[in-house]
C-alpha cells in the first residue's frame, strides 16, 4: 500500500498507536485518582509490586491464561466482522462444565481423561451456544450484537440455576451457593515450583496456532477476504453462512475452553452470580493488537499484570478494585480517538482489517475516499 | 391461601411491582428514543448506574427525592456526552463506545460510592403524596394513591413522549433517522441535529431511571445496583418496537415476574429469581426466532451517518 514509507517507520508507527492509548489512559487515570484524593503514583509502583514483583508474577500468569485464551475468540469472531459479545455468558458455561461435573467425575476416573472430558465438554457447549446467533445471522441477517448478548445473559441465568440446584455442593454443611471444589491433586499440573499452570502455557501455544493459521493458511486468507467483504467471498466461493456459524462455534468454543482452564488451574469451584467479565477487559486489548493473536501476548500479559497487581494497589490507595474498570473503559475510549486522529493523519496502518475498519470508522474513511475521488 | 389475598400483601405486591417497572419504563423509553433515531446505546447500563449515583447523591444533599431526580436527569445527560461527541459527531464505533461507557460507569460509580458513602451509608428522605380520598381504599390506597409526586409526573411524561414520538414531526425526524437518514436529509431535516437531540435525551431519560431506582425503589445506592436492568431495556426496547404502550406493558410483565417472588414465597412455592431475571431475555430470543423475517430494529441502527455519503 505505502511503499515509500520504510518498513522501521511502519513498525514505530504501528506501536506507538498500540501503545499511546494505553499511556493516555493510564494518565487519565492518574488524574482521576488525584481528583479523588488517591496519590497514582502510589497506585502505580502497587501494580508493579503486587503485580510482578516477588512471587506476585506467577499469579499474574495464571490470570493470563483465560484472558489469552478468550482474547483469541474474539480476535476469530471480530476478523469476520462478527460482534460476538456473548463472551461473559459462554465464559460462565465453560467454567461451569469444569466447576460442575469435576468434582464429581474426578474421584470415579483417571484424572486425565476428566481432565480431557471436562475441556472438550466445555468447547463443545460453549461452541453449541453460539450456534443459534450464528444461524439467525447467516439465515435471516437477524442483529449478532443484540442476540449474542441475550444469549450471554440467558447462560448466565442457566449457570446461576445451575449451581444453586444440581451442580451445588453436595456437602450439606455448604450454604452458599457454590459447586464443590476440584480436589487440588487433579488440577492442571503446575510449572515445577510454582504456581503457574499449565494452562498458561496451553494459552500462549494456542495463540501461536493462531498467528500461524490466520495468517499463513488459505483458511486465514479466506477468513481475511471474508471480513473485509463478505460479498466479494461470496463471489471467490467461499459461503457466507457457513463461515458466520463457523467463526461464531470457533469463538464461542475458544472462550468457554477459556472459562474451564480457568476453573481447572486456578479457580477450582465457581459460586453463583460469580462473572468475573474477563471479555469486557480484554476487548480493548484485542483491538489494539490489531487482531492479531501474536500481538495481543504482550498486550494481554501487560493487562493480566495490571489487573493481579492493580487489585491490591487500589485496595492499598483507598480506592476498590473496581477501578480497573474505569481505566480499560478509558483505554477503549482513546484507541478510538487515536484511531480517529490517526486515519486522519494516516498514521502507520490501522488496527483493523479493511472490512472492520470500514465499521468502526465508517465517517472518516468515505471522507477519505471523498477527498481521493475529487483530487 | 387468605395470607397471598390480604390486603397489606397485595398492597406491598403492587408496590413492589410500580417501584421495579418505573425505572426499567423510563430507561426502555430512553433507550427508545435513541434507537429509533438510529443509535443503539449498548451504554445505557453504565449511563443507569451514573444517574443512580448522581440521583442519590442530589437528593443526599438537597434533602428532596426530586432534586434528586434532576440530579439524576444531570448524570445521565453527562454520560451521554461522551456518545454523543465521539459516536453521532466524529461517527466512531457505537458498539465499543457504548461498551466504554458502561464498563467506566460501572467502575467509576462503584470507586465513588465507595470513597463517599460506603462508610455511612444514608437513605434518602422518601416523598409521598396521599391522594385526598382514594388513598384510603384498601389495597389500592397505600399502595397506588401514596406514591411519590414523581410517579404522576412521569406518567404524565410518559403520555407526552408517546404522543411525540407517534403524532408530530419530531417523532417522525427521529424514526427517518433511523430508518433511513438520507431522507431525513432530503427533506431537509438534520440527522446530526436529530441524533444528538435522540442521545442527549437518552441519556436524560435513562439516568433518571437510574436515580428512580435508588432514590425511590430502594432509597440508596449500592455498587453494581442495576445488575443488568440497562441490558434488560435495551432487550425490551427491542421487543417494543418504537411503541410506549409496548414499553409499559412489557416493562410490567417483567416488573410482576420479579415482584410477584415475595408473595409465592408466602404460600411457599420459591422459585429462583435466576429464573425472572432470565424471562426477559428468553422471550426476546423466541421473538426473534419466531419473527426472524421481519426486522425488529430499525435499518440504520448502528452505523454512523455522514451527509452526502454513498
Amino acid at each position: 500500500m505505502i511503499e515509500e514509507t520504510p518498513r522501521w517507520r511502519r513498525v514505530v508507527d504501528a506501536l506507538v498507536r498500540s501503545i499511546l492509548p494505553v499511556v493516555l489512559a493510564l494518565v487519565v487515570a492518574g488524574l482521576i485518582m488525584l481528583a479523588m484524593g488517591s496519590n497514582p503514583i502510589d497506585f502505580y509502583a502497587g501494580v508493579w509490586k503486587y503485580g510482578l514483583t516477588g512471587n506476585n508474577w506467577q499469579d499474574s500468569l495464571r490470570l493470563m491464561a483465560p484472558l489469552m485464551i478468550i482474547a483469541l475468540g474474539l480476535i476469530v469472531a471480530f476478523r469476520g466482522q462478527l460482534w460476538n459479545l456473548g463472551y461473559n455468558g459462554t465464559y460462565l458455561l465453560g467454567s461451569v462444565v469444569a466447576a460442575g461435573f469435576g468434582p464429581v467425575l474426578y474421584p470415579v476416573m483417571p484424572g486425565w481423561i476428566v481432565t480431557a472430558i471436562l475441556i472438550v465438554g466445555a468447547i463443545l457447549i460453549g461452541a453449541i451456544w453460539s450456534i443459534l446467533p450464528a444461524v439467525l445471522k447467516a439465515r435471516f441477517g437477524t442483529n449478532e450484537i443484540i442476540t449474542s448478548l441475550v444469549m450471554s445473559f440467558i447462560a448466565i441465568g442457566v449457570v446461576n440455576l445451575l449451581i444453586k440446584g444440581p451442580m451445588h455442593d453436595p456437602n450439606p454443611k455448604v450454604t452458599a451457593p457454590q459447586t464443590a471444589t476440584i480436589p487440588k491433586a487433579d488440577l492442571l499440573p503446575v510449572l515445577d515450583s510454582t504456581r503457574v499452570h499449565i494452562g498458561v502455557v496451553i494459552a500462549i501455544v494456542l495463540a501461536l496456532v493462531a498467528q500461524f493459521v490466520l495468517s499463513r493458511t488459505s483458511f486465514g486468507v479466506r477468513l481475511d477476504v471474508f471480513g473485509s467483504s463478505p460479498k466479494a467471498a461470496q463471489h471467490v466461493g467461499i459461503s457466507r453462512s457457513w463461515m458466520i456459524v463457523l467463526l461464531f462455534c470457533m469463538s464461542g468454543a475458544l472462550i468457554a475452553l477459556a472459562g474451564s482452564i480457568d476453573v481447572l488451574g486456578n479457580v477450582t469451584y465457581q459460586r453463583a452470580n460469580w462473572n468475573p467479565a474477563y471479555g469486557d477487559a480484554v476487548m480493548p486489548f484485542v483491538f489494539l493488537a490489531r487482531l492479531s493473536p501474536l500481538a495481543a501476548i504482550p498486550l494481554v500479559a501487560f493487562y493480566s499484570v495490571f489487573a493481579n497487581g492493580g487489585i491490591n494497589a487500589a485496595r492499598s490507595v483507598g480506592l476498590n478494585s473496581d477501578f480497573l474498570l474505569v481505566v480499560v473503559g478509558l483505554i477503549l475510549v482513546f484507541m478510538t480517538i487515536t484511531e480517529f486522529v490517526g486515519a486522519k493523519r494516516r498514521l502507520g496502518q490501522s488496527y483493523l482489517p479493511p472490512g472492520m475498519r470500514q465499521t468502526v470508522l465508517g465517517l472518516v474513511q468515505r471522507r477519505g475516499t471523498a477527498r481521493r475521488a475529487k483530487a | 391461601m387468605s395470607d397471598l389475598l390480604s390486603a397489606s400483601v397485595l398492597a406491598a405486591f403492587i408496590t413492589a411491582i410500580i417501584v421495579q417497572t418505573m425505572p426499567l419504563i423510563m430507561a426502555a423509553i430512553g433507550e427508545t428514543i435513541g434507537e429509533q433515531s438510529g443509535v443503539l446505546n449498548l451504554g445505557i447500563e453504565g449511563v443507569m448506574l451514573v444517574g443512580a449515583y448522581s440521583g442519590y447523591v442530589a437528593a443526599l444533599a438537597s434533602g428532596s427525592a426530586w432534586v434528586g431526580m434532576l440530579g439524576g436527569i444531570a448524570g445521565g445527560v453527562v454520560a451521554n456526552l461522551l456518545m454523543l461527541v465521539l459516536n453521532t459527531w466524529l461517527g466512531l464505533n457505537q458498539i465499543v463506545i457504548g461498551l466504554a461507557i458502561t464498563i467506566m460507569g460501572e467502575g467509576l460509580t462503584s470507586v465513588l460510592y465507595l470513597q463517599n458513602y460506603s462508610k455511612h451509608p444514608q437513605s434518602v428522605p422518601q416523598d409521598a403524596w396521599p391522594i385526598p380520598g382514594l388513598s384510603d381504599v384498601p389495597v389500592v390506597g397505600p399502595s397506588i394513591f401514596r406514591q411519590s409526586g414523581i410517579f404522576w409526573v412521569l406518567i404524565l411524561v410518559m403520555i407526552v413522549v408517546a404522543f411525540m414520538l407517534a403524532r408530530t414531526n419530531w417523532g417522525l425526524s427521529i424514526r427517518a433517522a433511523g430508518q433511513k437518514p438520507s431522507s431525513l436529509d432530503a427533506a431537509g431535516g438534520s440527522v446530526m441535529r436529530t441524533r444528538t437531540q435522540a442521545v442527549l435525551l437518552n441519556g436524560a431519560f435513562v439516568g433518571l431511571g437510574g436515580a428512580f431506582l435508588s432514590v425511590i425503589t430502594t432509597g440508596t445506592f449500592t455498587a453494581f445496583m442495576t445488575g443488568g436492568l440497562g441490558f434488560v431495556a435495551i432487550v425490551i426496547t427491542m421487543l417494543s418496537r418504537g411503541k410506549v404502550h409496548w414499553i409499559v406493558i412489557t416493562s410490567l410483565i417483567y416488573g410482576i415476574a420479579v415482584a410477584i417472588k415475595n408473595p409465592l414465597q408466602l404460600v411457599g412455592v420459591t422459585v429462583p429469581a435466576d429464573v425472572f431475571q432470565m424471562l426477559p431475555f428468553v422471550v426476546v430470543m423466541l421473538t426473534l426466532i419466531i419473527f426472524a423475517r421481519s426486522s425488529v430494529v430499525p435499518p440504520a441502527l448502528g452505523t454512523s451517518y455522514t451527509r452526502g455519503a454513498r
